[in-house]
């Protein structure tokens, strides 16, 4: 990296005798004599180690060698954490609601399935084809958050969905009929056409983690800011000199972009696009993962994605386990999607209320205590 | 601070002794595996809290006669709230579970899983709901609907109007009325083309989700377009609305016939109990009522077992619609062992198993249907039964219409 202006001073020191004995899992003091270390994404080893840990246990143990059910059950977790992730910047860190992002999802899925089967064009050309056309219907739908906040955006976004599922629905040149659904060839890798959910996991994988850098770094530019700025106080905001007007579009844009990703994403592990699975619910849903993760951070995101998705497989496979002790087998099968529907629920009410900031916070909360465990004071 | 540590340890016990207590999937030798998806909990929860019961029900019923062909017969439901993804989720756990045979249950989960069915080749059934082109076993060798489609629902109801009305159907005014969604939708075209050959004039009427406000649509059928007959194609809360305002502009309900799920128990209890309703026909794919052999078996296998028969045998429409999918799955899986004695079946031997099921009544309660590797509908048959003195009582016999329309459109549907 080129240093810009007169190089800070810098006192010369010679390192020290316990160079090897660092603090490896927090800072002590600011040491930083580099701009690179300063901008390092992980300035701990610590957290360097983790995460070249994770990557090994995403990369290689988890796909070789679990049961491919428990890799489709991944697969729903890696496409809900990319729509997770763009509507947090969005809600999270931009501070505007939005109910409409399973329409926009349902523009990238049909954007791509058209292309895909008129144009026979190749799926990375779909992926960002259908991202980009969810950006620039989202930046539209984003234009009524120029004069309105809070919970009135939040009804105009889903004005913006209900027209998206309407038009899908009754405009067949987009929908492929009216049955509304248009089946798209599995994706391909060169020779190789990716169709096992092993395949679809590392597919998805990729995708994943260019979300969760891409989003990590885009909080770090002068966008990012932007967007926190906005977010927590756009009179002050504008005032400080940021254009409203084109942050917030922006940020809708980006966050349909992601949204109009994950659509895709859907389509190739689905191999259709069908508008019935892209309705309202899955707006909601969405808004639940962020919220129930934590608003504004990326960790949130994926925590919020992996616990909405999973719990109910969970509670499930408890209740199976369990349920058959106190009930007859025909009552448990009655009794397992209700009882379900209820701790689904109430575990949501016990995080929110045991922390209100989301998983996130309490991710956090637990790795400050074990910081300077054992010694709290 | 120290009730996070006190979370985080209580979160991974818990995990643990869920990894622990997961059931394995090793199955006792000789079973085989039927994958029951339901929905007992979303939108068409009405459905799924009877249909899955009649499901169970006649699985147990063979089972406690012995199985099929000595094997006995595993049903492995899992609810998905009519959400997509628990849907795909619980496609993958039948799968990894062994199953040879799914009941998928959703339109969009028929649709999101016809391609994953076919790579794994194993056959899911989409009864009266789904794609009408998935009738072609060519083009879907793995789904497979074993009962009228949306398209032969249509085209039975108009020729049921045609019978009728007196004078045939020539310059007769028809009424479409239905769910604005894609399943609602399905049968315009086929409808539009009966009637350029028929000669009567149709209307539609789109009723936007979620169904519950139709007054001005009625209104516009009953006093405006007047029409002659009216066919009704709505889900869920949405026919129970349907009737109650065709009753409150004093539109004559023999003049109107709802198609296979506009017409159960429940729909008419939430219009206000048959009372109200009396004269509605009601479309079936399965037969109504209590009084079939099958049913009696099955009240007669709980009083063995000293418990009285299950509520939702009363809900006859989709308890008998529960029995037989079950049964039909079981008919294929039977002819499938029967090919392969050996008892090793997979799922191409159940997709072989429902070519082969022909003139399988079950005493009147399945309509004789006849699936081939061409036809995987078996016929398109369906009964009327109309709501008369406090129950469903049968108008005709099964019967299917302008078959040829419908492989017509079959067949466009698979150049596209």
């Amino acid at each position: 990296m080129v240093e810009r202006g007169p190089a800070p001073p810098r006192r010369p020191r010679a390192p020290p005798p316990w160079r090897g004995l660092d603090m490896i899992h927090r800072e002590c003091g600011v040491l930083k004599t580099t701009y690179e270390a300063d901008m390092a994404f992980y300035p701990l080893p610590i957290a360097r180690w983790t995460v070249a840990a994770l990557a090994v246990v995403f990369f290689l143990v988890i796909p070789l060698s679990l049961h491919e059910y428990f890799l489709s059950v991944a697969n729903l977790v890696w496409i809900a954490v990319i729509g997770a992730l763009g509507l947090n910047i969005l809600v999270g860190y931009t501070g505007q609601v939005s109910i409409g992002h399973g329409a926009f999802m349902s523009v990238g899925a049909y954007t791509a399935a058209n292309l895909a089967n008129r144009l026979d064009s190749p799926w990375p050309v779909n992926l960002l084809a259908g991202g980009l056309m969810a950006a620039l219907i989202g930046a539209i739908v984003g234009i009524p958050s120029l004069r309105i906040k809070g919970l009135y955006l939040a009804i105009a976004t889903l004005a913006g969905q209900l027209i998206i599922e309407w038009t899908i629905n009754h405009v067949t040149f987009i929908s492929g009929g009216v049955q509304a659904s248009i089946e798209v060839a599995r994706p391909r890798l060169g020779r190789m056409v990716l169709s096992s959910q092993r395949d679809m996991y590392y597919f998805l994988v990729f995708f994943v983690v260019l979300a969760i850098v891409g989003t990590m770094n885009l909080m770090r530019t002068r966008v990012g800011r932007a967007f926190i700025a906005i977010r927590d106080q756009d009179i002050a905001a504008e005032i400080i000199g940021i254009n409203i007007f084109r942050y917030k579009l922006l940020a809708f844009a980006i966050s349909s972009f992601y949204a109009g990703v994950t659509g895709v994403l859907y389509t190739y592990f689905l191999g259709i696009a069908n508008y019935e699975q892209f309705q309202i619910g899955v707006s909601i849903d969405y808004l639940a993962m962020i919220i129930i993760g934590g608003l504004g951070s990326v960790l949130g995101s994926i925590f919020g994605a992996i616990f909405v998705t999973l719990l109910p497989i969970v509670i499930r496979y408890a209740m199976e386990a369990f349920g058959g002790v106190f009930f007859e087998p025909q009552t448990v099968l009655n009794l397992i999607p209700n009882l379900r529907l209820m701790l689904f629920g109430a575990l949501i009410i016990f995080f929110l209320i045991v922390e209100p900031e989301g998983l996130n916070r309490l991710w956090r909360n637990i790795r400050s205590y074990f910081r300077v465990w054992p010694f709290a004071y | 601070m120290k009730r996070y540590l006190t979370i985080a340890t209580a979160l991974m016990l818990a995990a643990s002794s869920l990894l622990t207590a997961a059931p394995s999937s090793a199955q006792s030798k000789g079973e085989i595996v039927i994958g029951l998806q339901c929905d007992r909990t979303g939108a068409t929860q009405i459905v799924g809290t009877v249909l899955c019961p009649g499901f169970h029900d006649y699985i147990a019923l063979v089972n406690s006669r012995g199985g099929v062909e000595g094997h006995m017969i595993k049903a492995i439901e899992i609810d998905h709230e009519y959400k997509v993804p628990p849907g795909v989720e619980s496609y993958e756990r039948h799968k990894k579970e062994g199953a040879v045979t799914i009941a998928v249950y959703g339109t969009p989960h028929i649709y999101a899983l016809t391609q994953k069915l076919t790579e794994d080749r194993i056959p899911g059934t989409s009864p009266g709901f789904g794609s009408a082109a998935a009738a072609d076993g060519q083009r879907y060798p793995y789904i497979f609907p074993i009962a009228a489609t949306y398209w032969s629902q249509a085209a039975a109801a108009v020729d049921f109007a045609k019978k009728h009305l007196s004078g045939g159907l020539k310059g007769k005014k028809i009424a479409y009325l239905f769910y604005d969604n894609p399943a609602g939708r399905e049968p315009i075209e086929v409808l539009e083309d009966i009637a350029a050959k028929e000669g009567f004039q149709l209307k539609t009427f789109a009723v936007p989700p979620p169904g519950v406000e139709m007054g001005a649509q009625v209104l516009d059928i009953a006093q405006r377009y007047r029409a002659d007959f009216v066919i009704s194609h709505l889900f869920g809360g949405a026919p129970s609305v349907s009737i109650k305002e065709l009753k409150r502009v004093g539109y004559p309900l023999k003049k109107v016939i709802g198609l296979v799920w506009a017409s159960a128990e429940a729909n008419i209890e939430g219009a206000g109990g048959f009372g109200v309703a009396d004269g509605y026909y009601a479309m079936q794919f399965a037969g109504v009522g209590t009084d079939y052999p099958v049913l009696n078996e099955i009240r007669e296998m709980y009083k063995k077992q000293g418990k009285p028969a299950p509520k939702e045998m009363a809900s006859t429409v989709f308890y008998n619609r529960g029995v037989l999918i079950g049964a039909l799955h079981v008919e294929a899986i039977r002819n499938a062992l029967k090919a392969k004695p050996d008892g090793k079946i997979t799922g191409v031997d159940t997709k072989n198993g429902f070519e082969k099921i022909s003139n399988f009544t079950l005493g009147g309660l399945v309509p004789p249907l006849k699936i081939t590797a061409t036809d995987h509908e078996g016929g398109g048959l369906v009964q009327i039964w109309q709501v008369k003195d406090g129950k469903f009582v049968k108008s005709t016999e099964w019967f299917a219409a302008y078959q040829d329309v419908v492989a017509k459109h079959i067949k466009e549907s698979g150049k596209k």
